[in-house]
């Protein structure tokens, strides 16, 4: 099966996220950048359907953040082709404008499967998963956690999750793309030796794409922080002193004896 | 010319009406005493009219009802929607982040070319245009937004309204699809319901949770003999679940369950929207987190920011020296 995956750049979310001094855009000058987890799952399907069911793995990306570390770790993790979209801005481009740019590419590739991160944390307008489908014409379902090739080849069967641990299983006829939000087993873990030699081997492709300034009826009037700790009482102390002031608040409430 | 109505997609969940729709109906009640116009709220099934009494709230009540929307597909479920909002025009359709919502709200948008907001948390009207409060980066900002386009479709942040306390007696209407609907190219199949014998979270008078902050799987243990001296259960938000540290049964929140214990213990759990939905109700939040910005302040009675590791440890101990 011939499987394109997309891989976006986003903040890490372990550091504070900075607003730019018009207060409408982040900036992202500090920001340290990496693979967007849904879409790390999303890789991680699709290489668990190679080793499977054999064929390709084509990942592509904005050349946009640490682009070149997640390309070098998806092709450590068994990706086949790495191809970036030449792009040359401070904040990453809108979900529906990233979808008309990576539809151009990914139609060229003629894969039978797209797999895209269900969301990804920076997306304030829609998402691309399901714009993709649109620019591609392929048909969607989103929310999944399981893909599985069917015997027929024509279809893969897919498990869309739901509340309290439940799964939609679903058919879905080939090509088609997937919004992934988990895979059949965690993102693997590959050794850095093994990335840094294939630094020195294997290829990045460049393949330009537009990326249309497309019109938006959203305007941002301000971005801000919400206000911390608004409503919890914050205890304060050494861990001894603070678990037993929890432990005094328990036994209050009647939680222990 | 867009009416001034609001729209909301109600969904159901193993045969009953989803509690989101109480939320939708309340944002729905409160956006459309600003805009002066109606809340209709649509409801795709194959028989809604058994659960129609749950949406009374609403002024009407459309009930779009065929054997193909009877388990969730995209494409007939978006057609049917997309029909009755060319028809009605609304000023805003409101959609849950739910499994079916995050599909379909951007599916309508491309197919309508409407604005689609995410996460939204506060929708007002201010000289007319429709105003939007949403957050993103995992709740760690706030957007302030105007939307001029209608109908704007909003996807409502989980746990962000209050379900209106509102009765009502809404007319019910059964919509009538001008062409019968297609199967499209995703099918339904069938319902795969997680097997029993794990520990049924949602009966705990006391759940210990645990998020990224546990950082390596053998930490676990420090957790376990938390909730041990507690009498209660081991729950985790989603990346513990999809690390396959913990099964999907202890997951808590919008894909997981939905816990209402005597306490709640949130450790390392920074507080994304999707898991706070899930745990929100809970009698007394106790949230401990080194990020002193983590969401999951915003909804603990009680906060310590530390490393759980520290923290765990020591509180096992006060437990049993108590």
């Amino acid at each position: 099966m011939k499987i394109a995956v997309v891989v976006r750049q986003v903040p890490d979310l372990i550091e504070p996220v900075e607003i730019a001094a018009s207060e409408k855009t982040v900036d992202l000058g500090m920001a340290t950048f990496r693979a967007n987890e849904a879409d790390d799952f999303a890789l991680e399907q699709a290489i668990l359907l190679k080793e499977k069911s054999g064929g390709s793995v084509a990942v592509v990306a904005l050349d946009f953040g640490d682009v070149q570390n997640t390309l070098y770790t998806a092709a450590a993790k068994g990706a086949d082709r790495l191809i970036t979209i030449p792009y040359d801005a401070d904040l990453p481009p809108a979900p529906k404008e990233a979808a008309a740019a990576y539809a151009q590419v990914i139609r060229g590739l003629a894969p039978e499967l797209v797999l895209v991160g269900s969301y990804a944390h920076d997306e304030l307008e829609s998402t691309l998963a399901p714009l993709l489908a649109r620019e591609l014409g392929l048909p969607f379902v989103g929310v999944v956690r399981g893909v599985r090739p069917a015997a027929d080849g024509g279809t893969a069967v897919v498990f869309k999750e739901f509340p309290a641990a439940a799964l939609a299983k679903m058919t879905v006829k080939l090509p088609a793309l997937l919004g992934i939000l988990g895979a059949d087993q965690p993102p693997r873990y590959v050794p850095v030796s093994r990335i840094r030699a294939l630094m020195k081997t294997a290829k990045i492709e460049e393949q330009e794409a537009a990326v249309p300034d497309a019109s938006s009826a959203v305007t941002v009037r301000r971005l801000y922080h919400p206000a911390a700790g608004q409503r919890a009482e914050i205890l304060e102390g050494p861990p001894a002193d603070v678990a037993a002031k929890i432990a005094g608040i328990l036994k209050e409430k009647g939680v222990c004896k | 010319m867009s009416s001034q109505d609001v729209l909301i997609v109600a969904e159901t969940s193993r045969g009953q009406l989803a509690d989101v729709c109480g939320e939708l109906l309340g944002a729905a009640r409160a956006l459309a005493a600003l805009t002066g116009g109606k809340v209709v709220a649509v409801l795709p099934g194959a028989d809604g009219s058994v659960l129609a009494g749950g949406l009374a709230a609403a002024d009407r009540i459309l009930l779009a009802d065929a054997p193909l929307l009877g388990g969730f597909s995209p494409e007939p479920y978006v057609a049917v929607l997309e029909n009755i909002i060319r028809a009605e025009g609304p000023r805003a359709v409101l959609v849950a982040s739910t499994s079916v919502g995050l599909d379909l709200a951007p599916m309508l948008g491309a197919k309508l070319a409407a604005p689609v907001v995410n996460g939204c948390r506060a929708v007002s009207v201010a000289d007319g245009a429709l105003q939007v409060t949403a957050s993103f980066y995992g709740g760690k900002l706030l957007a302030d937004l105007t939307v001029t386009a209608a109908p704007a479709i909003l996807l409502l942040a989980p746990g962000a309204f209050r379900p209106t306390p509102e009765k009502g007696a809404a007319a019910v209407e059964t919509w009538q699809m001008p062409s019968p609907l297609a199967a499209g190219a995703v099918v339904f199949e069938e319902m795969i319901l997680p097997e029993g014998g794990d520990v049924d979270l949602t009966q705990q008078e006391v759940v210990v949770a645990v998020g990224r902050g546990i950082q390596q799987q053998d930490n676990l243990e420090v957790v376990e003999e938390l909730a041990a001296a507690l009498g209660g259960a081991v729950a985790a938000s989603r990346p513990i679940i999809d690390q396959g540290w913990l099964p999907a049964t202890r997951q808590v929140g919008k894909s997981g369950m939905t816990v209402k214990p005597k306490c709640f213990l949130a450790l390392g759990i920074s507080g994304a929207p999707e898991h706070v939905e899930g745990m929100k109700d809970s009698g007394l939040i106790i949230a401990v987190n080194t990020d002193p910005a983590a969401p999951i302040f915003e909804v603990a009675h009680y906060g310590v920011v530390a490393d759980l590791l520290e923290v765990a440890p020591a509180l096992t101990q006060a437990i049993k020296g108590a």
